[in-house]
């Protein structure tokens, strides 16, 4: 008895922000990225009997969604000559200052952050799948999309102190949750 | 102002949606409350992590198109 089961019905509700911002920052194109979770939406469904319930879904999925993105990359490396980068020093407006231009910058980590950023981000959307449901989408709107309380309301038929109610539960359930590794 | 209500203050300062007098009650009330003064510091740690993750959502139109392609392709 596997352990594992697909339920395609929920991979959307479920995975499909987790695996665009673990495609955002690899492709760094929202309509790119939107395509390539497609791809595995449908990929995984056709090879869904492959599945043999030894990952979990989510873990399944993103192995698929790994070899997409290295699809892409090998699709848009044929196009050779446009990954190659070029210095030009030799102009004359530029000579006597390139020396000081190719000097490491210490405060640029921006390599470094991104990747810490990334992970912290997969570590909030991790413990987001912990919140139930509604909870989590009025928690996300709000804190993530940014959205207005009154819109919030609206849209779910709510009152303000329910909001609050939900977000105050959310927040402490995230606290908890992130606790030990990123607060 | 009772833990409760600081709570509920203090998560409305996440979004910016405290008041000035709200907050000035705040700042007096964790003077001598010391569980509140831990969940405002975790809160506000909160609120620096998902600034710093800079997460993004799928949209809930873009999710619908997905659903319904993933749907079409199941009924096939």
């Amino acid at each position: 008895m596997p352990k594992h089961q697909l339920d395609p019905n929920k991979w959307v509700d479920l995975y499909s922000d987790y695996l665009f911002n673990f495609t955002i920052v690899r492709v760094s194109d929202v309509e790119i990225a939107k395509d390539l979770i497609s791809e595995t939406f449908l990929a995984g469904l056709k090879s869904k009997d492959n599945f043999k319930g030894e990952a979990s879904e989510r873990t399944w999925l993103i192995s698929i969604l790994k070899r997409k993105i290295i699809d892409h990359y090998r699709k848009i490396n044929s196009k050779k000559g446009k990954a190659e980068v070029r210095m030009s020093y030799n102009d004359e407006e530029s000579e006597g200052d390139w020396l000081e231009e190719r000097v490491s910058d210490p405060f640029d980590r921006t390599a470094e952050d991104t990747m810490e950023n990334e992970e912290l981000g997969l570590a909030i959307l991790n413990c987001l799948g912990t919140l139930n449901e509604k909870q989590a989408t009025i928690f996300k709107m709000k804190t993530i999309d940014n959205f207005d309380t009154e819109a919030i309301c609206n849209e779910y038929n709510i009152t303000a102190s329910n909001l609050w109610v939900i977000i105050h539960r959310a927040r402490k359930a995230m606290a908890d949750c992130l606790e030990k590794t990123w607060l | 102002m009772k833990c409760e209500e600081a709570g509920h203050v203090c998560d409305k300062n996440q979004y910016k949606e405290a008041s000035f007098k709200e907050r000035v009650k705040l700042a007096i009330h964790l003077i001598y409350c010391g569980a509140c003064r831990k969940y405002s510091f975790n809160n506000n740690k909160l609120t620096k992590a998902f600034k710093k993750s800079d997460l993004k959502t799928i949209s809930k139109e873009d999710k619908n198109t997905l659903k319904d392609k993933l749907h079409q392709e199941m009924s096939k």
